[in-house]
């Protein structure tokens, strides 16, 4: 630049060597500040507190009588769980055998027999299958019935018939008591 | 000159964070410190405690902290289990996302117990109930702390400033008059206040051996409200130091590089 | 000015297509700035980082914020209580508001005392001057965000203001509030707003830097750069020295952020808002104080012909108007007050003024603090009006230095 001072320009070497140092360090105590300041906004945007803290959802199974099924919210979510028949468990268990889409075993999709918990979502395009309320239609095999583009699942929840590629989801959960089913 | 007015200008900040701008006589706050006040102050969880029992036990039965959920009470050291007891002995209408929030048969909403998750249940369902059953309305104590001149000294000053006698300063004033249906608090805006005095010796029963004096019940429930108006404070003034420090090493790196850069330079 | 020659291909290439990298050098390596420029200057380049700093910490507030008055309240405390480091971003959001309102002041008085707004730097200074009005706009809608007790009321009584004015005020009014009282549709187009005008700030500090780069810096000489010697390149000499000031400065912002949080706020609007119950005093923030005290002192029918509600309102905002025809009012030569004995003094007396406005803003409006403001208020327009055009005529000036270096050069031989 031809109209800023030129004699700002002289400088010694040993000063040059040291300066460079000294910017150099100070370059990085700096970006690391930055980085420093930058994580509360990320995190802001990670699950709040009162977010986490719906995460998991207790449910009391006590009042579900036999062959009924109670719809609960997880994590915004509908689940299904339905205390099976002895005649549900029974086809249930034949069908492992029978030509599945999704091949797995009922055992494997349950931890008590009687009690089936599954995410209440199709696995095709995501609608809410039919078949928790005794009304409703449940299907050719006895489980559920998807309105949106008819996937029939059956009493473990299997895929069986219709464009659905997946067993309905199975999330996690334990058993606290007898009574009581903690999801997630 | 310019120092002077630097000074000036100091004094009127400091004094306009304070200034009552009301006539009213009241006296200074009363003394009292806190463990939470100060640049290293921090909760003391143990007051924390003592605080909430004095709320759950006294304040509960007319003040909500609707703002608060059962599962902070995991900073006082609660355990899982105990906030859920906590939570349980109230019932909550469900909520609007839950399953079970539609009407029931009678026209009515589903309530369930609370969890830990559910926010403190308020005493009364709604203003017009707690104004009808206590003559006026019990405020909210979730940020009462914060939302009075003087914070926690006013909260202080106020819960020992139930006075029989009337101080001459007070009963002087031009437009005084006594008010036989409410309680005198010194400190009150108005001086009488439909909550009477609720402040005095072993109103709880406090199990770490703390003596059991109106004082220290005052000092403790200021600390619990405080918290929970402010429950970030720990975790603000560690942050802060941490910040502060590393502030403190860049600027000095800053002011070196600056010095060296302009070593050159007349200016 | 010359480009530099880019030695690195692809810099050139892009370079010559979009000349982003020239424009860096010219504002940078390649703007010459005055070698003698004190700290004073340093608050420009601060309230650019101010406002930076809120417009990021106002993008992630919004994400859990809800414009609604059932909600607004409850969900600022959610984001205080439960969203992670929401209480962090609020708080400096919060504080960032008063730190840009310090910096501007000291950024204005510094402008007033050099006489920076003087030619040919009139237009910098005016779009100087809408910048302020723009982030008295700003902070003002922001306020009425968390939907506390100051929040409403303050919003009603500010909103009030343009019902004073004869004929049309009660139109605004109505059309400001899109219904009969500060409510739901007020809430919704002040978040509206409050989320544009940052960016139209942005835009019109664009301009003021513009303006800036192509009339230069004033120094604390008032004379201008005239040869080589008198100037330095911006970087790396004056990026240094923003920097370190920078560094200071967030130690000051993040102190009152860390250990007094709510030093510059009201108690009141931690109480949600009740529009059956008015707070005893309702107080605008600090910054807004001595314009608020000029309100209320008009307290008198002005000439016979202007009610004493609508003269407050003039006065008002005639009080931030006045800055636009600074330019013309101060007719001196010279341009800093270092080398002007008398009006040194006055400009003193006027950053006294101001600051003792602002401590009657906050009184309550009675006496004795009703008369005080009124003499105030009074000082504070003949300062501009009367004091300024006098002065120009009457004083007489120091002598001015030749030139920066010479004076510069001179100072360090002795």
């Amino acid at each position: 630049m031809a109209d800023t001072a030129t004699n700002v320009e002289k400088k010694t070497e040993g000063g040059e060597s040291r300066r460079d140092f000294l910017l150099l360090a100070t370059s990085a105590v700096g970006a690391a500040g930055v980085a420093g300041a930058v994580w509360p906004f990320v995190d802001s945007m990670n699950p709040a507190a009162d977010v986490l803290a719906l995460s998991t959802t207790e449910v009391d199974i006590s009042q579900i009588e036999e062959g009924q099924s109670i719809t609960v919210v997880w994590r915004g979510k509908p689940v299904f769980v339905r205390y099976r028949t002895a005649e549900e468990i029974e086809q249930a268990k034949q069908d492992d055998t029978a030509k599945l889409i999704d091949v797995q075993k009922d055992e494997d999709r349950v931890q008590k027999t009687e009690w089936l918990i599954l995410i209440g979502i199709c696995t095709h395009l995501g609608c809410v299958p039919l078949g928790q309320k005794p009304s409703d239609p449940r299907g050719e095999f006895g489980g559920w019935f998807c309105p949106c583009h008819g996937s029939h699942y059956d009493t473990s929840g299997r895929i069986r018939k219709g464009p659905a590629p997946r067993n309905l989801d199975v999330p996690p959960y334990a058993f606290l008591d007898d009574e009581h089913v903690l999801i997630g | 000159m310019r120092k002077l007015i630097i000074a000036a200008v100091a004094a009127l900040t400091m004094s306009m964070g304070t200034a009552q701008a009301s006539g009213e006589y009241h006296p200074d706050f009363k003394e009292a410190s806190w463990s939470f006040e100060g640049f290293f102050g921090r909760y003391d969880q143990a007051q924390l405690r003592r605080g909430y029992q004095i709320y759950s036990q006294v304040c509960s039965a007319c003040h909500g902290l609707r703002l608060l959920s059962y599962r902070n009470l995991s900073d006082l050291g609660f355990t899982e289990d105990e906030i859920k007891e906590i939570a349980a002995e109230k019932s909550v209408r469900v909520p609007h996302d839950e399953v079970g929030a539609e009407l029931n048969d009678d026209g009515e909403f589903f309530t369930r117990e609370a969890k830990p998750s559910d926010r403190f249940v308020s005493p009364f369902p709604n203003d017009a109930a707690a104004i009808d059953a206590n003559g006026a309305l019990p405020p909210d104590l979730s940020l009462i702390a914060k939302a009075r001149i003087g914070g926690p000294h006013y909260v202080y000053s106020f819960l020992m400033g139930y006075a029989e006698e009337i101080p001459e300063e007070v009963s002087s004033q031009k437009g005084f008059t006594v008010n036989e249906d409410k309680n005198f608090n010194l400190y009150y805006p108005g001086y009488y206040n439909s909550m009477p005095s609720q402040i005095y010796d072993e109103m709880v029963e406090y199990e770490d051996g703390t003596p059991m004096t109106a004082d220290q019940h005052a000092k403790d429930i200021v600390a619990f409200l405080n918290w929970a108006a402010e429950p970030e404070l720990d975790e603000r003034k560690s942050l802060g130091l941490k910040v502060m420090l590393f502030l403190l090493v860049l600027t000095a790196m800053l002011y070196a590089l600056k010095r060296k850069i302009w070593a050159d330079v007349k200016h | 000015m010359s480009s530099p020659e880019w030695k690195n291909p692809v810099i050139k290439w892009v370079d010559t297509r979009l000349p982003v990298f020239s424009l860096m050098h010219h504002s940078t390596a390649g703007y010459p700035s005055p070698r003698n420029l004190s700290y004073w200057w340093n608050f420009g380049s601060l309230a650019l980082t101010v406002l930076i700093v809120m417009v990021l910490t106002g993008i992630f507030l919004v994400m859990n914020y809800t414009p609604h008055v059932d909600m607004a309240f409850d969900s600022v405390e959610r984001i205080m209580r439960d969203v992670n480091y929401g209480w962090l971003i609020r708080y400096v959001h919060m504080n960032g508001a008063s730190m840009f309102f310090i910096v501007v002041y000291v950024h204005i008085f510094r402008g007033i005392y050099y006489g920076s707004y003087k030619g040919p730097r009139e237009i910098l200074w005016i779009l100087g001057v809408v910048i302020m009005l723009l982030m008295m706009g700003t902070a003002f809608m922001g306020y009425v965000l968390p939907w506390g007790q100051m929040s409403l009321w303050g919003a009603t009584v500010i909103t009030n203001l343009f019902s004073a004015f004869p004929i049309v005020g009660d139109f605004i009014v109505t059309l400001l509030w899109g219904g009969f009282s500060v409510d739901n549709p007020t809430l919704n187009r002040f978040f509206s707003l409050h989320y544009l005008l940052p960016f139209v700030l942005f835009a019109v500090v664009g301009l003021h830097l513009w303006a800036l780069h192509s009339v230069k810096s004033n120094n604390p000489l008032g004379v201008e750069i005239k040869q080589p010697e008198d100037a330095i390149p911006f970087h790396p000499y004056y990026t240094i020295k923003d920097l370190f000031g920078m560094s200071l400065f967030f130690m000051f912002f993040l102190f009152f952020v860390f250990w007094a949080p709510n030093f510059f706020g009201e108690p009141d609007n931690y109480i949600p808002a009740n529009p059956m119950v008015t707070p005893a005093h309702i107080v605008p923030e600090w910054y807004f104080l001595p314009f608020y005290a000029i309100l209320r002192a008009i307290t008198f029918d002005f000439l016979w012909i202007i009610p004493a509600k609508l003269g407050g309102v003039l006065a008002m905002f005639a009080s931030i108007l006045v800055w636009i025809a600074l330019p013309w009012l101060d007719r001196s030569k010279v341009r800093s007050a270092r080398f002007r004995p008398v009006y040194k003094w006055f400009f003193w007396v006027l950053v006294a003024d101001f600051v003792f406005l602002g401590y009657l803003g906050k009184m309550p409006a009675e006496q004795p603090y009703v008369i005080m403001a009124q003499l105030a208020t009074l000082y504070y327009f003949a300062h501009f009006l009367v004091v300024l055009p006098l002065m120009a005529k009457l004083e007489k000036s120091v002598e001015l230095p030749e030139s920066i270096a010479a004076a510069v050069l001179k100072k360090g031989d002795a």
